[in-house]
């Protein structure tokens, strides 16, 4: 069986299509077979973070209407053999994601893969519902400001009383906290919530905090997921949120502001 | 699919009873003069037209039975509604006044708390029953996780929560409220009208507490109670906040 993650938010723009790029890619290279699926129907973006937009024939929503095989509209990624992608439509309508049309395409791709990464939209209509009800693990994506928390609070509780496991009984989704786009300089100056804030309001397991950086930009307008940028501050941070994720004890860094050679060794971008 | 029943089954349901809870404007009789009250509403409605047009409204005797002045339910729901007000109910009616409104068919709510009892000292006989019924009422409901903004908890009795109630969360018991982590939401105890009901929280950063309907929002609480473990109780019909 596989394990789907989703990675979900509620407020848009925090980093979630990055997050379930890079995340996707990091499992993948440790030799998981993963496929990263887009539910954002209508506004789909995961194919330019992966790079694979030029490849994109048949869609998440030709396959639920029968009109694609899955395997005719997985797409393999170019850097890592085990990594697929299922792109979401961009012309289609939202309402054509069906629960049971769902249901189906994840019960065949637990056949073969290992994870199955769910990147949802934002706000908490149908796509990010649909995202996250079968899922076993969430990756709640937040940027260290009010809103973004506020935000992700939302979604918590929706993870804690929508999704098939609550509605079944089954244990519950395991939650996890990502702090994304952060700034210790900016923290220091009063403008960013700290992660402890963020800790304090949210009381979730922190899998990882990654660094407002330049590379995250650089990265999707190159089409590679950023977690391949081994030199980036970003990069190292999703590797240890990957390495966390499976269980390796990986002591938090770029949390704290950087200094002198430190700050060059990791220098940004 | 186990979804297929599900929605075949749902094209046939043609109801379905929901608890919900709303607010209405509640009319208090301080006398049983009907003239008076008919003028002195004339005069109100006359404020906010619109605002009362149709409006439902709750007919309140608990302080006319306190002064022992009795009125007939059947002349002022007449003249109530000959002013476009809808009476939907009436509370802290006597025995009497209870089966008038039934009559009329409107429905008698009868008040838990401690208004009744304060009935009971000056009339003896109908409070009774309310004594027992408030000792063994509903159990406390217990919740062990995070109350997630959006997420609204209402408890028949106490509500005792061991996490954090976030902002954007409304918490509601009809008896007390204790919660051990921050308190970020809004707390309404005694939401039945019970005015002993009361507060506690062992961090107070809360978006609005009321205790049987009298509520303070965020922006009224001094900073001397912020972040502060206290207790919230009714005194004289205002909110006391103190340390514990």
């Amino acid at each position: 069986m596989a394990r789907i993650i989703v990675v979900t938010s509620g407020k848009g723009g925090v980093g979630k299509t990055t997050t379930s790029a890079a995340i996707a890619m990091g499992l993948a290279k440790r030799g998981h077979k993963t496929v990263v699926i887009d539910f954002d129907v209508g506004l789909r973006n995961l194919d330019l973070i992966m790079g694979c937009e030029r490849r994109v024939v048949y869609d998440l929503i030709n396959v639920i209407s029968g009109e694609a095989a899955l395997n005719q509209a997985l797409i393999k990624d170019k850097h890592c053999p085990n990594l697929f992608i299922l792109p979401a439509s961009q012309t289609r309508d939202k309402d054509s994601l069906t629960q049971e049309g769902i249901g189906k395409i994840l019960d065949e791709l637990s056949k073969d893969f290992k994870y199955i990464v769910c990147d949802s939209p934002a706000g908490i209509e149908k796509g990010a519902h649909l995202a996250m009800y079968y899922a076993d693990d969430a990756l709640v994506v937040t940027n260290p400001e009010v809103s973004s928390v506020r935000d992700s609070d939302r979604m918590l509780g929706i993870l804690a009383s929508k999704s098939r496991r609550a509605e079944q009984n089954q244990e519950p989704i395991k939650e996890y906290l990502l702090l994304t786009r952060y700034s210790p300089e900016r923290v220091k100056l009063g403008e960013m919530l700290s992660v402890d804030d963020v800790q304090e309001i949210l009381s979730l397991h922190l899998l990882g905090v990654i660094p407002e950086s330049k590379s995250v930009l650089s990265a999707s307008n190159a089409g590679v997921p950023v977690i391949l940028d081994e030199k980036s501050d970003a990069g190292q941070a999703y590797a240890d949120v990957v390495a966390r994720y499976m269980g390796e004890d990986k002591p938090h860094r770029f949390i704290d502001e950087k200094k002198g050679l430190f700050g060059k060794l990791f220098g940004r971008g | 699919m186990p979804t297929d029943p599900k929605k075949t089954s749902i094209s046939h349901l043609a109801l379905e009873f929901k608890s919900s809870t709303f607010s209405v404007p509640v009319l208090v009789l301080f006398s049983n003069s009907l003239q008076n009250i008919e003028q002195q509403l004339q005069e109100k409605i006359a404020q906010a037209p619109e605002f009362f047009k149709n409006s439902p409204i709750l007919l309140d005797f608990q302080e006319l039975n306190k002064r022992d002045l009795d009125l007939a339910v059947a002349d002022l729901v007449n003249a109530v509604r000959a002013l476009k007000l809808l009476p939907i109910g009436l509370r802290g009616g006597n025995a009497v006044q209870n089966r008038q409104a039934l009559a009329l068919g409107i429905p008698a709510h009868v008040l838990q708390g401690g208004a009744p009892l304060e009935i009971a000292k000056t009339k003896t006989a109908p409070a009774e029953p309310e004594e027992p019924e408030q000792s063994d009422g509903p159990s406390a409901i217990l919740i062990t996780q995070p109350v997630r903004s959006g997420q609204r908890v209402y408890a028949r009795g106490d509500l005792i929560v061991l996490a954090t109630v976030s902002s954007g969360t409304e918490i509601m018991a009809e008896g007390n409220i204790h919660v051990y982590g921050s308190l970020r939401g809004r707390a309404l105890a005694g939401v039945r009208g019970d005015e002993k009901a009361r507060i506690f929280c062992s961090d107070l950063q809360a978006e609005l507490i009321s205790i049987a309907g009298i509520y303070k929002i965020s922006e009224d609480l001094s900073d001397g109670v912020r972040h502060k473990p206290v207790q919230i109780y009714l005194q004289d019909h205002s909110l006391i906040i103190k340390d514990i």
